[in-house]
């Protein structure tokens, strides 16, 4: 993180020494519009999060007062506790948070795994195999949904949490992809020496690519896990029994029966999103990795 | 690649006579079998297999239960009489061209401008890239909220700038024209996934060339579109094409904030696909929807491949 900011802070300063060297009004000018765009930019990006806050605190006369107001005139929380009175709701996100978890451990295994054996070793069709994953990656997933769901109906998955869990062991190819590009940044040398020691594949893979690639791990399971957390198709489609609900099925759930109640329905959809956005604070780095990684090599 | 392969085959063989170098070579191409066959068998059972199967379930009318009737291609034919599938195709198709192009541009003009050495950046950064990783049900409930045409956010603002011209702020997402434009609008308030990116990318470009141009005396629009707008396609190029296959498959929004509605002015086709298959339980149809989201999909993805040649530069720096 800091190796790539630096860089981009020193760059502009060296530009506008050279430019601008007679003009300093007009550098002026443009960097205070520039400021003032970024500014006003940032607050439109971040108003509905104030409105969403400012809602779920509200008393309830205030919230639908016409016109608006945009300040509480005194902070109720307890909009905050309604969620967790009309339904199990701590339960969605122990739901929410089991489904993304093993399907999160499920893709980096697996993806870590074969991303390895395309980016290492050597094998006949491996290049052809690799375009194949590359063209699996543009499917819509959607494409999918009526012929699994079929086998999950033999299978008698229906009503379990296994048909979101178990696709996400067998390699997902945006993962392979990502955990294969970034095996290809890890020198050979360390290979050579391995694999002169008596170690095979396996071994190298073990013990020398995993222990260098957690950043690229932990990309795979942030992505991972902000997928499942958000997921609302698949839920909806094989859940079954309110105890059983995500938190994206509950908020819908909740939609239904608390249409007078718009406090509390913020308050549910600021619960639903905070351990996400948790995780972005927490993992920033891996976040940005993982664009890296994935997007500007690709 | 080849000079590791060498290396160690040139080392493991000297001893043996060259017996050695291939069963290294075979037994290296064993273990790469075993190690990609978690992707293999996943390929076979969760997408090859489905895909074939989905073309036969789109022959019969079945609901997975009681009823397995063989219908030809009527499914097939269907799909393209069919006003709701029209309709599902003509607003996906219009959210995927308006999204696409205006989110792309809208990334890039937040990374170009939070790339001007700005002081704060990761500050600001954060707070543009915050709203692209919640999505989905709680997201939609929001915008439901702020697109409530009394005394929502927007129609608050909007309502007193309207009033001296005696115009009326637009109903949203409860009204027949604006139900669509709003689910766009709100489309673009997760650019910052993609701005991340081109961020990143931005960070890539040598500031060499940079300096360079400036010698030759190249202004700074100039320097725009002959050093980073170049330097930025590739990155560009694969953000647009996995951008074109997430817009034609958007669906919550539609589900949880209109229902489709008013009048299908927000069916998707995904929603429609979902309703077809999941609520009304016609899956052969429903397969035979997907079939025809998939062909679309394709088709604009190999545009946009075969079009990468004329503007993507791949030159390494």
């Amino acid at each position: 993180m800091a190796s790539i900011s630096q860089p981009s802070s020193t760059r502009p300063a060296v530009v506008r020494s050279e430019r601008f060297r007679g003009s300093n009004l007009t550098e002026g000018i443009t960097r205070f519009l520039l400021y003032v765009a970024v500014f006003i930019g940032g607050v439109i990006f971040a108003i509905p999060f104030y409105w969403m806050l400012r809602t779920s605190v509200m008393p309830t006369a205030q919230v639908y007062l016409f016109p608006p107001e945009w300040w509480p005139e005194r902070f109720e929380w307890q909009h905050f506790k309604t969620p967790f009175a009309v339904f199990p709701f701590a339960k969605f996100f122990l739901n929410s948070a089991y489904i993304a978890i093993l399907s999160a451990i499920g893709t980096a295994l697996s993806s870590s795994l074969v991303g390895f054996s395309f980016a290492r070793l050597r094998f006949p069709l491996r290049d052809f195999l690799f375009v194949v994953v590359l063209a699996t990656m543009i499917l819509p997933e959607h494409v999918r949904l009526v012929p699994t769901y079929l086998i999950y109906v033999y299978l008698g998955w229906i009503g379990t949490y296994l048909p979101l869990i178990v696709p996400n062991w067998f390699a997902p190819a945006f993962y392979v992809f990502l955990m294969r590009q970034f095996f290809m940044t890890i020198p050979k040398d360390m290979d050579d020496a391995a694999l002169i020691d008596g170690c095979n594949p396996l071994g190298l893979f073990w013990r020398i690519h995993m222990p260098l690639s957690m950043p690229a791990l932990g990309v795979v399971l942030i992505f991972q896990i902000t997928y499942h957390w958000n997921d609302f198709l698949h839920p909806l489609i094989y859940i079954q029994g309110v105890n059983n609900y995500t938190v994206a099925l509950g908020l819908q759930l909740f939609q239904g029966q608390m249409t007078n109640n718009m406090q509390a329905l913020m308050a549910a959809s600021i619960l639903a999103i905070l351990p996400t956005i948790f995780m972005f604070f927490f993992a920033q780095r891996y976040f940005v990795q993982g664009i890296v990684v994935s997007g500007v090599k690709g | 690649m080849a000079s590791m392969q060498s290396d160690v085959g040139r080392r493991t063989a000297l001893p043996e006579h060259g017996k050695r170098v291939i069963k290294q070579s075979t037994r290296e191409s064993l273990y790469g079998y075993l190690l990609i066959s978690p992707w293999l068998l996943g390929f076979i059972i969760f997408t090859v297999g489905p895909m074939l199967a989905s073309l036969v379930i789109g022959l019969y009318r079945t609901d997975f239960l009681t009823e397995t009737t063989y219908v030809g291609l009527k499914w097939y034919r269907n799909v393209f009489t069919d006003s709701l599938v029209r309709k599902a195709l003509i607003n996906t198709a219009i959210y995927s061209f308006s999204v696409v192009p205006i989110n792309t541009m809208l990334a890039l003009l937040i990374a170009v401008m939070l790339n001007q050495g700005i002081k704060f950046q990761s500050f600001w950064r954060t707070v543009y890239y915050l709203p692209s990783i919640v999505s989905g049900v709680a997201v939609a409930l929001l915008w439901r909220w702020l697109y409530q045409p009394d005394i929502g956010l927007f129609n608050s603002i909007l309502g007193p700038i309207l009033k001296p011209f005696g115009l009326l702020p637009p109903r949203w997402i409860f009204s027949e024209e604006w139900a669509l434009p709003s689910i766009i609008i709100m489309a673009f308030w997760g650019a910052g996934g993609a701005m991340l990116i081109y961020l990143a990318g931005l960070r890539g470009i040598p500031t060499s060339l940079y300096e360079a141009a400036e010698i030759d005396g190249a202004g700074s629009v100039r320097r725009f579109f002959a050093i980073t707008l170049p330097l930025l396609t590739p990155t560009i190029f694969f953000n647009v094409v996995l951008n074109i296959i997430g817009s034609w498959q958007v669906f919550t929004q539609a589900l949880v904030m209109t229902r489709g509605g008013p009048n299908n002015a927000t069916l998707t086709m995904v929603l429609q696909i979902y309703r077809t298959g999941f609520e009304n339980f016609y899956f052969g149809y429903a397969s035979a929807q997907a079939w025809l989201l998939f062909l679309i999909v394709l088709i604009f993805v190999v545009l946009a491949l075969r079009s990468a040649s004329s503007w993507v530069h791949y030159e390494r720096v």
